[in-house]
């Protein structure tokens, strides 16, 4: 029988401790006396009381009851789920990185502004961008942060712009950024390739577009071939265009948006550059522009000068700030470790490999599913259950069942535009075997759909706790514990 | 070729049987869709790749470049702080089935994550006295950013008031958040360090969604915040504090002092200062705006066997199924930075945390008065300091911390280009890590300076 894990709240016992701190080394003042009463605390603090060896236990025992990469293959589409590299962690934990204040002079820093510094050379070589900041926190904030960009840029020529278009396949992160911007948004349909609609795109452009926003290859994984024409129909009518670089890793080595007609750029460090993603979090979303939105970046910018690197803090058009310091430093050290060993032909061979992964895949799971956009994919691809549905298993019923053969599912319901989407991005850190054995696991799952559906609607069958109910969490939620505490 | 290609686990036998199956001459068949125009040519103009063992020494090399914390005692705080940080804290975040996994979206193989995260929330909760927290934002900064945009959204207003007693960095994302928006910030001024209080009538009005404070403030004074969430309140604002979690285990809780939305830097809870990033910014608010609060919520429910189990939940604020109409963009956010602080709040426990929050005071409380004993040295506010203190300086903050680097110390915040109404002034940062040796050491390199 699988048992509950008990949570942090219900174990230990009062007095116990998983810490200890020194004495005081200096002459001890009453509380009261720094701290006038009326501004003390009046509320119990009820913090867990466990012990050192509890808290491992608690936690080893949490760890065993989730999924990364490094459990297994983890083909989760649109987020790149590439392996993470050991040494990246090493290289980021050392105190001389790790232990840096955000405010100490530049002087005392210089190889973080050097890190800095090399990293941006880097990703305007791979994007074709000129400038790039670190500030954004994540591919969302580098959204909101190339959305104030553009809004500046066109607010500096008295243009007042009003409407930023996004693809019907885009991200939800891509119509949100561009709303928190004070945008309308409206949708760009697809056509039957899969691709941007040029007829809808010419009807939608007009002198109020600020920007059309996209992701080449787009969230179904294939390529904009008429990138070339769409940069020039936007920029015609005045309009910036907007490169979601959630899936760079198709790509890098082989085109740059830059050299597409993009003008701002998004990275996300924590896909492309194999950084880990944490459980959800920290990734890096640095930003690069082309020249004529330089001037409207977040301040401070790295800058080399004579006597080495330096802050610069005096762009009067900026955005000003959108992160407290320089964003996910940490993040960018290991980005940075990655970039520096993979190199020019590392870097092209890893997006060749995500494509004929993601080839290889498509070829042999569309005889099991339908493959609604039947052309060649980049890094990833989408497959529709829409055939296993009218058997009533749904594409979120199969990621369940594959939790049983021990693979992270691909996304599901995304993009938007395919009906029961199953959306598989295999990277280029996987083995054929690993692919084959995944591809079989799928086509057993689409055959049980056919002899046991039952089977499949009730998965999974092994993990640690069976198909979890979303509508009771979010009807009367539940966020923060409030049971009585017990001791063991 | 590549120091990187030990990750890359196709052989090229492979490749060739894979390009076979896929009815493929060459890999330059896959890119056939894209216009010659923009297919790179010559490749990348990148340095020539290094192997994994010279790659550590590069990065090492720039690592020695940096006068780090744990070599030169530090007096910086402003937002990011140094604090001690239990080793079982990085060697449990270390563990690859957390920090290498995605955000949980499949709940039955992520239950050591959403618990945890829900765990997390709860402790924020009892820090704070809030009754809902979500699982993190990017930082203290674009948390209080958030929480401005959300007040505006819940009380249907534009207008936002902050005081000048916010960390001036907070203030700059407030406002690049704002301005984006077309929402009004309005600056309540200082009154000896603190918010001018006796101005907070006259500046709210019927179009003010939120009134922002921190607790301590900028300058480290817990200012007297009694009747101030009425006032707002009768003014139909939101009270949003932005707080030190540490200062929580003595101070007053934001609930005590009525407030609707808490945010504010978990870094201190934790996680090492990293140059500021990543950091973690959370986020609490009273249930009644449990629908108004972005990002992820970890919300309990059952399993198909009646088995206590946890979800992502309220999916319907978020961009993913809202769009446009979201109550934020954010999707990823700084998890891993969250279990470090829940582990650390675990480790600690209410005594431990008490006793950090302890020595703080003490610490700062005894650094003020030695320094301030100096001559030239004066301190810049009266009040109620927790672990840092203004210091109005006889020469400028900026030579004084080159005098300070060659003593071997990292010394306090120059004040002049934040608030340049002071004149020459500092931010002492002083918590549990520095030793009296360090701090004596720190006012003898001060004494006699001009
Ligand atoms: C296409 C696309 N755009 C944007 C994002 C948002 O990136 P982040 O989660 O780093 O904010 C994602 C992440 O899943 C994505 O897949």
């Amino acid at each position: 029988m699988r048992k509950e894990q008990a949570l942090l709240f219900e174990l230990g016992a009062p007095g116990r401790r998983g810490c200890s701190l020194p004495q005081p080394d200096l002459p001890v003042k009453p509380l009261d006396e720094l701290l006038p009463p009326e501004r003390q605390r009046k509320s119990a603090l009820k913090l867990p009381e466990v012990s050192e060896g509890e808290l491992v236990r608690h936690y080893t025992a949490l760890s065993t009851r989730n999924y990364g990469v490094d459990s297994g293959f983890y083909p989760l589409g649109s987020c790149t789920m590439k392996y993470n590299p050991k040494v990246n962690e090493e290289a980021a934990r050392q105190p001389g990185f790790a232990f840096l204040h955000p405010c100490q002079p530049a002087e005392s820093v210089q190889g973080a502004l050097e890190l800095f510094y090399r990293t941006e050379s880097y990703l305007k070589e791979i994007t074709g961008m000129d400038r790039v900041t670190f500030q954004p926190a994540a591919g969302a904030h580098g959204e909101l942060t190339g959305m104030m960009l553009i809004r500046a840029y066109h607010s500096s020529r008295n243009d007042q712009r009003k409407i930023v278009l996004a693809p019907d396949s885009s991200h939800g992160t891509n119509p949100a950024s561009a709303a928190m911007t004070g945008y309308k948004i409206k949708e760009l349909p697809s056509d039957e390739r899969g691709l941007v609609d040029l007829k809808a795109l010419r009807e939608l452009l007009n002198e109020e577009v600020a920007a059309l926003m996209l992701t080449n290859p787009n969230t179904l994984g294939l390529f904009e071939e008429d990138i070339l024409e769409i940069a020039a129909l936007v920029h015609d009518v005045g309009g910036l265009l907007y490169y979601d670089g959630a899936n760079l890793n198709a790509i890098m080595g082989h085109a740059r948006p830059g050299d597409m007609g993009f003008d701002v750029v998004h990275l996300n460090l924590h896909k492309t550059f194999a950084t880990p993603h944490g459980g959800g979090g920290p990734g890096s979303g640095p930003v690069g522009v082309k020249e004529h939105l330089a001037p409207f970046l977040p301040v401070p910018l790295v800058e080399k000068g004579e006597s080495g690197y330096y802050w610069k803090d005096d762009l009067p058009l900026s955005i000003g700030k959108i992160h407290g310091f320089y964003g996910n430093f940490g993040v960018v050290v290991k980005a940075y470790i990655y970039l520096v060993m993979m190199g020019a032909a590392g870097l092209r061979q890893a997006a060749a490999d995500a494509v004929l992964n993601a080839n290889y895949l498509m070829e042999r799971l569309k005889r099991s599913y339908t493959l609604p956009y039947d052309r060649r994919c980049k890094h990833e691809f989408v497959l529709s259950a829409r055939e296993q549905k009218k058997k009533g298993v749904s594409a979120g019923d199969i990621a369940k069942a594959l939790l049983d053969y021990g693979f992270h599912p691909p996304t599901v319901y995304f993009p938007l535009i395919v009906e029961e989407a199953l959306m598989v991005e295999p990277t280029e850190t996987e083995s054929k075997k690993t692919l084959d054995r995944f591809a079989e696991a799928l086509e057993e799952i689409a055959r049980l759909v056919e002899e046991d559906p039952e089977h499949v609607t009730t998965a999974p069958h092994t993990t640690p706790v069976g198909r979890l109910d979303e509508v009771r969490a979010a009807r009367k939620p539940r966020v923060c514990w409030e049971g009585d505490e017990k001791s063991d | 070729m590549s120091g990187g290609r030990h990750y890359l686990p196709l052989t090229d036998a492979e490749r060739q049987e894979m390009l076979a199956a896929i009815g493929a001459d060459s890999v330059e068949q896959l890119y056939d869709e894209l216009p010659p125009a923009i297919r790179l040519k010559d490749g990348l103009k990148l340095p020539p790749p290094l192997s994994e063992m010279e790659a550590l020494a590069h990065l090492s090399e720039l690592a020695v470049k940096n006068r780090h914390l744990r070599e030169y005692p530090c007096y910086l705080g402003a937002g990011v702080y140094d604090h001690f940080i239990p080793s079982v804290v990085q060697y449990l975040t270390g563990r690859s089935e957390f920090s290498t996994a995605y955000t949980p979206y499949q709940a039955e193989i992520s239950q050591g994550l959403l618990q945890s995260i829900f765990e997390y929330q709860t402790l924020i909760c009892r820090l704070t006295g809030m009754e809902a927290a979500n699982a993190s934002l990017y930082d203290g900064a674009t948390s209080l950013a958030e929480a401005a945009v959300a007040s505006c959204g819940a009380t249907r207003r534009r207008k936002v008031l902050v005081s000048r007693a916010v960390n001036p960095y907070y203030r700059q994302v407030l406002q690049s958040y704002l301005q984006a928006r077309e929402f009004q910030l309005e600056e309540l001024p200082l009154l000896k360090g603190e918010t001018d209080y006796a101005r907070l009538e006259m500046m709210l009005d019927d179009e003010t969604a939120a009134l922002l404070l921190q607790q301590p403030n900028f300058f480290g004074l817990l200012e007297e915040m009694e009747g101030v969430a009425e006032v707002a309140h009768r003014h139909g604002a939101l009270l949003v504090l932005s707080v030190d979690p540490i200062s929580l285990a003595l101070c007053r809780t934001p609930a005590e002092y009525d407030a609707d939305i808490v945010t504010g830097e978990g870094q201190a809870l934790g996680n090492p200062p990293s140059f500021g990033g990543p950091l973690l910014g959370f986020f609490a608010a009273r249930q009644k705006l449990l629908r108004r609060i972005p990002g992820r919520i970890v919300g309990e429910t059952r399993d198909n066997q009646g088995r206590r189990g946890f979800v992502l939940t309220l999916q319907t604020r978020e961009q993913h199924i809202r769009r446009e109409r979201a109550t934020s963009n954010i999707c990823s956010n700084q998890a891993l930075n969250a279990l470090a602080a829940a582990v650390y709040l675990a480790a600690l426990g209410p005594a431990g945390l008490r006793e950090v929050a302890g020595l703080c005071l003490q610490k700062a409380a005894y650094a003020r008065e030695k320094i301030t004993a100096l001559d030239g040295f004066e301190q810049a506010f009266p009040g109620v300091h927790f672990k840092e203190f203004a210091v109005r300086l006889p020469g400028t903050g900026e030579r004084l911390n080159r005098h300070l680097l060659e003593h071997k110390i990292i010394g306090g915040l120059d004040l002049q280009p934040y608030y340049p109404e002071l004149g020459p002034a500092m931010l002492f940062c002083v918590t549990e890590t520095k030793s009296r040796a360090q701090i004596d050491a720190l006012v003898r390199a001060l004494e006699g300076w001009s």
